[in-house]
């Protein structure tokens, strides 16, 4: 390129003066961007959370192998290894008849279990989760093959539904983003559109003058970027300060238990970085688009 | 440093504006362009600077035809060629400072050369008291000085001004024919569409007379040579 950095003050200056002189079409466009980032910003935080949760619930799928009750000890013992050895299969942990009849009686508080205790009717366990929770149904079919393997239990009806629902939910969550985004810069390329059309004559003049297109295009990329990011500001501290009354009261004042959303920092932060590039981007687009075919002077 | 060989132009509308224009100017010559409206002056200058495309024919402008230019080089010829536009085609939004400014921008100039130059220019035409007005706030006679303060001030070497004197009064147009006699003494090559029998028949140089869209009359030091 090799332009002078002169030139490159100059058209700092005159991208910034056009804010000033455009008036209410600065406005206008920045309002379109504040108003798309502000549905971006909180579309993406919900998103964002949801996936996280579908995650959460994801990783928590495992199996419950019950063997043989007949099965001597060391075969269970050696049933250990075999399972370890299938593909995908991410931890196995034992679990025997007495700890979990142990478990239960805890569970249950007092009652009378001695019948129980001279003749445990519980078989000894494996539980099993895979690498990827999406394998769970083929590894747990090559499970209920092994030699010694009563049944293999993981709620296949509930896994799948929540597969499914998870899987959906984020194809729909892209596609709205991406549509929202279009839209903005549709938007937005619009509005500077306008501005341009009223300034095609002036474009016409300055190519006269001996200006280069780059030379005309330079102020309107400036001009875009900080309509860009002027639109970011309001979306931007909704997000600071929402979020922060949003991740106190989910953590602190009601308890559900295993609703908590995504931890303010660094999540508000990078959610803020994000709508300032998605504003910068949608700003300059919209404008270098825009300028583009006035210049076939 | 000008040359035109068969030069036709036909605009969209089917109007024929310049039938057949053969020329040569030199460099360092002052030309005056007369004729009656409509005959093709304009579209004359604007085949120089690339304002419009020839039909037909080859304009060369320092020996180079630019028909052979790419389109993004087209702005260093335009560099190279100071034009007063018979409707100024000043910049709005712009003041009348950075207006002439402009110019200077688009060569890169530093800062300090264009403030100086510009000052320098708007002095030149009497006008550096508006320096900071927007050009609405003007009268078409002080637009038009502004236009001729931007079309000298990169030094070009060809200097195209149609109609210059259109909206002056008497005492200013001798003024802004000073400036273009000035930097025509320094060698720069001025092309003149006028009107003005007065200054024609006044300050004697060659004079080209189209009518029609063809050259009618071609002399040194000729005369307006029309009823006013
Ligand atoms: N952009 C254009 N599109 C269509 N026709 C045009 C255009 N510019 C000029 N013409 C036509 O071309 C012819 C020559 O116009 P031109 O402007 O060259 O005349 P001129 O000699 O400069 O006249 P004047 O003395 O009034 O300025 C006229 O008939 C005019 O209507
Ligand atoms: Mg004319």
């Amino acid at each position: 390129m090799g332009m002078k950095f002169n030139t490159a003050k100059r058209h700092l200056r005159e991208g910034s003066k056009n804010i000033f002189r455009n008036g209410w079409m600065t406005i206008a466009s920045i309002g379109a961007v504040t108003v798309t980032l502000i549905l971006v910003g909180v579309f993406l935080a919900v998103v964002f959370n949801l996936n996280k949760f579908a995650t959460n619930i994801e990783s928590d799928v495992e199996m419950s192998v019950y063997l043989d009750p007949t099965l001597a000890q060391d075969k269970v013992q050696s049933i250990q290894g075999e399972l370890e050895a299938i593909d995908k299969v991410g931890s196995v942990k034992y679990s025997s008849k007495d700890e979990q009849l142990n478990q239960l009686m805890e569970d249950m508080g007092q009652t009378d279990w001695d019948l129980f205790e001279q003749d445990n009717p519980l078989s000894d366990t494996y539980v099993v989760k895979t690498s990827d929770p999406h394998d769970t149904a083929s590894v747990a079919d090559k499970i209920a093959k092994l030699d010694g393997v009563d049944k293999v239990d993981y709620g296949k009806a509930t896994v799948e539904n929540l597969f499914t629902v998870s899987k959906y939910a984020r194809i729909i969550g892209a596609v709205l983003i991406i549509g929202l985004v279009f839209t903005a810069i549709f938007l937005i390329s619009n509005t500077i559109k306008i501005t341009i059309i009223a300034r095609s004559r002036e474009i016409g003049i300055m190519k006269l003058v001996g200006a280069t297109n780059s030379f005309i295009r330079w102020p309107f990329f400036i001009e875009g970027l900080l309509l860009g990011v002027l639109g970011a500001i309001i979306p931007v501290a909704l997000v600071l300060v929402g979020y922060y009354y949003l991740s106190n009261n989910m953590t602190d004042n009601i308890s559900i238990g295993f609703v908590k959303i995504l931890p303010y920092a660094p999540f508000a932060f990078q959610l803020s970085g994000l709508l300032l590039a998605i504003g910068a981007i949608i700003g300059v687009w919209g404008s270098v688009m825009s300028v583009r075919k006035f210049l076939k002077v | 440093m000008i040359d035109m060989k068969g030069v036709h132009k036909t605009y969209a509308n089917g109007v024929t504006a310049l039938n057949g224009v053969d020329v040569h100017i030199d460099s360092g010559e002052f030309v005056y362009l007369v004729g009656p409206s409509g005959a093709g002056k304009s579209t004359f200058v604007k085949m120089i600077f690339r304002g419009e495309k020839p039909s037909t024919g080859i304009v060369k402008v320092d020996n180079k035809d630019l028909s052979t230019y790419k389109e993004r080089h087209i702005p260093k010829v335009r560099r190279k060629i100071g034009v007063v536009y018979q409707d100024f085609k000043l910049l709005p939004k712009l003041t009348i400072y950075e207006n002439v400014a402009f110019a200077l921008e688009v060569i890169e100039e530093s800062p300090k050369i264009i403030r100086d130059r510009v000052m320098e220019v708007l002095d030149l035409v009497g006008i550096k008291d508006k320096a900071r007005s927007f050009p609405d706030e003007l009268s078409g006679g002080e637009q038009q000085r502004v236009a001729i303060a931007r079309a000298i001030a990169n030094n070009p070497k060809v200097v195209i001004a149609d109609e210059p004197t259109g909206n002056l009064d008497p005492e200013t147009s001798w003024g802004i024919m000073k400036v273009l006699e000035d930097i025509n003494q320094k060698g720069t090559t001025i092309i003149m569409a006028t009107h003005s029998k007065e200054i024609v028949n006044t300050i004697k140089r060659r004079v080209i007379a189209i009518e029609n869209g063809r050259i009618v009359r071609d002399e040194a030091g000729g005369e307006y040579g029309y009823e006013v």
